[in-house]
C-alpha cells in the first residue's frame, strides 16, 4: 500500500514540479522577449539563463523533462534569431559566444552558448568543424544522464543541417564529412555513456523504473545513428572503415544489455541494406561479444529478415549475396550464438534456425543444401531431446517445417531434404500427425505425383506416426475416432498419387506401398488396401495387352498373387463385405484376362466369405446380388466350373431368410443361364425352372401371409416376376410361352381385385405400366409386335 | 426452371483421390435447387461436400458406400416430372437395359437415375427416361473400360426436361444436351 500511495503521489508531484517550472519560464521568457524587443543583449543574457536555470531540476520524470526542454526550445529559437541580428548590428559572433560564457551556472551556459554557436557556424566566419568540435567537448561539463542527454540531443538537433557534409555549404574551409562523423560519433559516444550511466543510479529496488525511464530516453541516443546515415558522405567506404568500427566499439564495450540490443537493431534499422551486405562478417562477429542476456536472436532475425526482403525486392542483388557468403556467414553466426549463450531457450534456438530458413528461401531459394544445413543444423541442437514439449518450442517447429512446404509446394522436393523428418521426429506425437496430415493435404492439393517407389518410402517414412504404431505413441483407442477416419481416409487418398506409367514401375510401387501398410494393424487395414487393391486392377488392365513372361519382374500372374494376398490380409483383419466385394473385382478382372483357375479361386473365397462370415440379413441379399452380378459377367468358366458356381449361387439364394428376399435373387439367378452376348449361354430351360421357383416362393409368400396377417400381400413379386417373363419372351426364348405370359397376367389381375388381397397403389401403378408397356410392344409394328399378338391385355 | 445435378460412383478415396478440379469449379454452392445421386460416395466427407453445394441431397445406397443406412430406392417429385433414384448393382444383370426399364416401371416414375456401370447413359423409353450420369471421377469399374470423369445437370421446366452431361475428355470439359418432353 505504501510504494502505491508513493506511486500516486509522486505522478501528482511531478505535474506541480513541472506546472511550477513552466511558470517560471513563462515568466523569464517574458522579461527575456522585453529585452530582445529593447535590444538589450545584457538583460536578454540574463533573463535567458535565469530561463535555462529551469533546466538544472534533478525531480522531473524524463517525459516530464521533455516538456520543459520543448518549452525552452521554442525560447531558444527565438533568442536565436535575436543573436542573429546582434551580428547585424555590429556584434561579432566571436564576442557573443565569449559573452555568453559568462552565465554563472554550467548548464544555461552551455545551452547559450550551443545557440550563438549556431549563428556562428552560419556566419562561416569561423571553420564549422572548429565551433562544433569545441561545443561537444564543452558539453562534458553536464555529466548528469537526464539533463547531459537533453543538452546533447539539443546541440545534435542545432547542428544537424550545419554539418560539413559533402555538398553541404560548410565543406572545405569548413570542414570535410570525415570532420562531420568525428563530430556525430564524439557526441554519440558521450550520449550512450551517460545514458549507460542511468542504469547504475539509484536503490536497487527501483531498477524497473529507471530501465522504464531509460527506454523513455533511447531515441535521444539513437538519432546520432540517424544523422550519421543521412550524411551524403558516408559512403560505403567510410560506413566500413569509420562508423561501423567506431559505434560497435562503443557497444560492445559499454557491456550494457539495454544499450545493445537497442543500438544494435538501431544500426540495422538506419543503414541501408546493402551497407550490411558488405560488412555481415563485422556486424555478426560483434554478436557473440554481447552481453549474455542480450536478445540477440531477435536482433539477427531481424538483420536476416530486413536482407531477405531486400533480396526479394531487387532480385539483381542476388551475386552479391553469393559473393559476400552471407549465408555461410548467418550459419556461422547462428551457431556461435546459439553456443554463447548457453541457456538460451529451445525456443530461441529454433526461432533462429527458422529465421535462417526464411532468408534461405528467399535468397537461395534452389539451393536445397542450404536448407537441408539449415535443418541439419536444428537436428543437431535437438539431439538428445527426444519429442519436443514445450509448446513454443514445438511451435516454432512446425514452422521450421511449414516454410519450405510453403515455397516449394512440392512434397517431392522435401523428400530431397534429408533432415526433413530428423526433425519431425522431434515432434510430439499429436503435433507429428498433424504436420503428417499438412504434408499429405499438400500433395492432394498441388496434384504432386510420387513416381519412384524409393519416394514412396521416404514419402510414407515422413508419414510414419499415421502409418503405423510406434513405440510409446498413444494407442488407437486413444485417439478421437473422427479424426483417425480423416487420417486414414487422407493416406487412402494419397494411394491414387503414386503413379507411374512404366508397369514394372508401378508395381514396385505398389509392394513399397503394400509393405508400409502391412505393418499398420487391423485397425488402418481396412483403409489403406483397398485403394491398393485398385491400383492393383488398374495395373492388370495395362498388362493386359502386353504379353509378359511369368518370371519376369512384372506379370499378370504376380500382380493377381500380390491382389490375392493383399484381399486376404483384409478378409483376416476381419473385414469380410469389403473382402468379399473385392475378391469378386479380382474374379472378373481374371475372367477378362481368360485365367480360369485364378478366377475360380477368387470366387471360392467369396463365396467362403459368404457361408461363413456374413450372417446378416441384409447383408446377405447385397453379397448375393455381387455374387450372382458379377457370375453373369464372367464368361471364362468352362461347364464344370460355370454349373459349380451358378449352384452355389442358386442355392444360397434359395436359403435367404426372408421369403421376397429369396423370391427375388432366385430369378434374379435366372440371368446366370442367359447371356446375350457373342456365344454365350442361353439355357431357355433353366431360365425357365428359375422363374418358376420365384413364382412358387412368391406363392409362399402369400401363403404365410395370409396365415398370420389374415390377408393376402401385395402382388408386388407376381408383377416383377410377371415382367421378367415378358423379358425372356422378347429375347427370344422359346420356353416362355405367351400362354404362360397369359396365364400370369390374369392371375394377377384377379388376386389383385380380389378383397383378400392388401390394396398397395405402387403394385397398381406397376401393373398399369405393365400392361400399357404390353400394349406398347403389341402396337410396334415390329417382330416384337408379332410374338405379342397373342397376348391379351384384360381390361 | 429448377436445377437438378445428377452425380455418383465417385469411390472416393478407395478409387479415386477427389473430383476432377475443373468440376470442382463448376460446381458453385447455390446455383443448384437439388441433388441426386445413385450412391458409391463413399464417405461421409463427400457427402458433407454435396450438402455444400445444395441443402437438398439425395442419396441411394451404393454396396462400397461407409453409410449403410441410405435407401435402396428413392422416390420423389419435382416440378411435373417424378423421379427415381437407385444404384444399379440390384439390378440383374447390370446395365441392362430392359431390366432398369422394368425398374422405372415398378418405382411408377418419368426419370430413372442409376448408376453402377460408370458409363454415361441417357435412354429413352417407352415408360420415360433413363439416366446414368457415369462416374463423376473416373473411376475403375470392371463394366467399363478407361472411364472419363461425368455428371449430369437436368433443367426441369414445365414437361420439358434439357439434359446436360458434362464429361472430361483429355483434360477438356465437353458438354452435350439431350431433350425430353413428358407427353401430357
Amino acid at each position: 500500500m505504501q510504494v502505491q500511495e508513493d506511486a500516486v503521489s509522486s505522478a501528482e508531484e511531478q505535474d506541480k514540479w513541472l506546472a511550477d517550472a513552466m511558470a517560471l519560464v513563462q515568466h523569464n521568457a517574458f522579461y527575456m522577449h522585453r529585452a530582445v524587443d529593447a535590444s538589450n543583449l545584457r538583460d536578454a543574457l540574463k533573463y535567458s539563463a535565469q530561463m535555462l536555470s529551469e533546466l538544472r531540476t534533478s525531480k522531473l520524470s524524463p517525459q516530464k523533462y521533455y516538456e520543459l526542454y520543448m518549452r525552452t526550445f521554442d525560447e531558444l529559437r527565438q533568442l536565436e534569431t535575436f543573436f542573429k541580428e546582434e551580428t547585424k548590428r555590429g556584434r561579432t559572433n566571436a564576442d557573443l559566444y565569449e559573452l555568453v560564457q559568462h552565465s554563472g551556472n554550467i548548464l544555461p551556459r552551455l545551452y547559450l552558448l550551443i545557440t550563438v554557436g549556431s549563428v556562428y557556424i552560419k556566419s562561416q566566419e569561423a571553420p564549422a568543424k572548429d565551433i562544433l568540435k569545441d561545443l561537444v567537448e564543452m558539453s562534458r561539463g553536464v555529466q548528469q544522464p537526464i539533463r547531459g542527454l537533453f543538452l546533447r540531443s539539443y546541440l545534435s538537433q542545432i547542428s544537424r543541417d550545419k554539418l560539413p557534409d559533402v555538398g553541404s555549404p560548410y565543406e572545405g574551409e569548413g570542414g570535410n564529412v570525415m570532420d562531420a562523423v568525428e563530430f556525430v560519433l564524439q557526441n554519440f559516444t558521450e550520449m550512450n555513456k551517460l545514458w549507460v550511466r542511468m542504469q547504475h543510479q539509484g536503490p536497487a529496488r527501483e531498477k524497473e523504473k529507471r530501465e522504464k525511464e531509460r527506454s523513455e530516453l533511447r531515441d535521444l541516443v539513437g538519432k546520432n545513428l540517424h544523422v550519421l546515415s543521412q550524411l551524403d558522405g558516408v559512403d560505403l567506404e567510410m560506413y566500413k572503415d569509420v562508423v561501423l568500427p567506431r559505434v560497435l566499439e562503443q557497444i560492445v564495450n559499454c557491456k550494457d544489455e539495454i544499450a545493445q540490443y537497442y543500438l544494435m537493431d538501431c544500426i540495422i534499422q538506419v543503414f541501408p541494406d546493402d551497407f550490411h551486405l558488405q560488412t555481415l562478417e563485422t556486424l555478426l562477429s560483434a554478436c557473440p561479444q554481447l552481453q549474455p542476456t542480450v536478445d540477440i536472436k531477435t536482433v539477427m532475425s531481424q538483420l536476416m529478415e530486413r536482407l531477405s526482403r531486400y533480396a526479394a525486392a531487387s532480385p539483381e542483388v542476388l551475386p552479391e549475396f553469393l559473393q559476400v557468403e552471407a549465408f555461410t556467414k548467418f550459419s556461422h553466426a547462428v551457431v556461435e550464438v546459439i553456443e554463447a549463450q548457453p541457456d538460451m531457450a529451445l525456443v530461441g534456438a529454433v526461432s533462429l534456425y527458422v529465421a535462417l530458413l526464411t532468408f534461405v528461401l528467399r535468397v537461395h531459394v534452389d539451393r536445397l543444401d542450404y536448407v537441408d544445413q539449415v535443418l541439419g543444423g536444428c537436428v543437431k541442437k535437438l539431439e538428445g531431446k527426444g519429442k519436443v514439449k514445450d509448446v513454443k518450442a514445438t511451435k516454432q517447429l512446425v514452422a521450421l517445417l511449414s516454410a519450405p512446404l510453403e515455397k516449394y509446394k512440392d512434397v517431392v522436393t522435401i523428400l530431397k531434404l534429408s533432415n526433413y523428418g530428423k526433425v519431425m521426429e522431434h515432434l510430439d506425437y499429436d503435433t507429428n500427425r498433424v504436420m503428417a496430415v499438412v504434408l499429405m493435404q499438400s500433395i492432394l492439393a498441388n496434384n504432386t505425383l510420387i513416381t519412384a517407389p524409393e519416394k514412396v518410402d521416404g514419402l510414407f517414412d515422413l508419414l510414419k506416426e499415421l502409418i503405423q504404431d510406434s513405440e510409446g505413441a498413444p494407442s488407437i483407442d486413444e485417439l478421437d475416432e473422427e479424426d483417425f477416419k480423416e487420417e486414414q481416409n487422407l493416406v487412402a487418398r494419397l494411394v491414387h498419387m503414386l503413379v507411374n506409367d512404366d508397369n514394372e514401375q508401378m508395381f514396385q510401387i505398389l509392394i513399397a506401398a503394400r509393405k508400409q501398410f502391412g505393418q499398420g494393424g487391423p485397425k488402418r487395414l481396412p483403409f489403406t488396401l483397398p485403394p491398393l487393391v485398385f491400383a492393383a486392377l488398374k495395373l492388370v488392365r495395362s498388362l493386359q495387352n502386353e504379353d509378359l513372361p511369368d518370371d519376369g519382374p512384372v506379370s499378370l500372374k504376380k500382380v493377381f498373387q500380390f491382389l490375392h494376398q493383399t484381399v486376404e490380409a483384409l478378409s483376416v483383419v476381419p473385414a469380410p463385405e469389403l473382402a468379399l466385394r473385392l475378391y469378386l473385382q479380382c474374379a472378373e478382372a481374371a475372367g477378362v484376362c481368360n485365367l480360369e483357375p485364378v478366377a475360380y479361386e477368387f470366387f471360392t473365397q467369396a463365396f467362403m466369405i459368404y457361408e461363413e462370415e456374413i450372417a446378416d440379413s441384409k447383408a446377405q441379399v447385397t453379397a448375393l446380388q455381387l455374387i450372382i452380378g458379377t457370375l453373369q459377367r464372367t464368361r471364362v468358366f468352362g461347364v464344370e466350373n460355370r454349373d459349380t458356381l451358378t449352384h452355389k449361387a442358386t442355392g444360397y439364394s434359395a436359403k435367404l431368410l426372408k421369403k421376397p428376399d429369396q423370391c427375388r435373387a432366385v430369378y434374379a439367378c435366372s440371368h446366370l443361364f442367359w447371356v446375350e452376348e457373342g456365344s454365350g449361354v442361353k439355357d431357355g430351360e433353366r431360365v425357365l425352372l428359375c422363374l418358376k421357383r420365384a413364382l412358387r416362393i412368391a406363392n409362399a409368400a402369400q401363403q404365410m401371409s395370409s396365415a398370420t396377417r389374415g390377408s393376402n400381400g401385395p402382388m408386388t413379386l407376381f408383377v416383377e416376376i410377371l415382367n421378367k417373363y415378358l423379358y425372356y419372351f422378347e429375347k427370344g426364348n422359346t420356353q416362355v410361352t405367351s400362354t404362360i405370359i397369359q396365364g400370369l397376367l390374369e392371375l394377377i389381375v384377379t388376386e389383385i381385385q380380389s378383397e383378400n388381397t392388401t390394396q398397395d397403389m405402387q403394385v397398381d401403378a406397376f401393373l398399369a405400366n405393365t400392361l400399357r408397356y404390353i400394349q406398347f410392344q403389341k402396337h410396334k409394328g415390329d417382330s416384337v409386335a408379332e410374338r405379342y399378338s397373342d397376348i391379351k391385355v384384360p381390361s | 426452371m429448377v436445377l437438378v445435378l445428377a452425380l455418383g460412383d465417385l469411390h472416393i478415396p478407395h478409387r479415386a483421390a477427389d473430383l476432377p478440379a475443373k468440376f470442382k469449379s463448376m460446381l458453385v454452392p447455390g446455383k443448384i435447387q437439388h441433388i441426386l445421386s445413385p450412391g458409391n460416395l463413399c464417405i461421409k466427407e463427400v457427402h458433407d461436400y454435396l450438402k455444400s453445394l445444395c441443402s437438398d441431397v439425395q442419396i441411394t445406397r451404393g454396396e462400397y458406400d461407409e453409410d449403410t443406412h441410405y435407401p435402396e430406392t428413392k422416390q420423389l417429385i419435382i416440378g411435373a416430372f417424378k423421379l427415381g433414384i437407385c444404384h444399379g448393382h440390384q439390378v440383374e444383370p447390370w446395365g441392362d437395359l430392359d431390366s432398369l426399364a422394368m425398374l422405372q416401371r415398378q418405382l411408377d416414375v418419368d426419370i430413372l437415375i442409376t448408376g453402377h456401370t460408370h458409363q454415361f447413359k441417357a435412354y429413352k423409353h417407352e415408360g420415360g427416361v433413363i439416366i446414368n450420369p457415369g462416374s463423376a471421377t473416373g473411376a475403375y469399374s470392371s463394366i467399363t473400360y478407361d472411364v472419363n470423369p461425368s455428371f449430369v445437370l437436368m433443367d426441369i421446366d414445365g414437361l420439358r426436361v434439357v439434359v446436360y452431361v458434362y464429361e472430361l475428355v483429355d483434360g477438356e470439359v465437353k458438354v452435350d444436351k439431350i431433350d425430353f418432353k413428358k407427353p401430357q
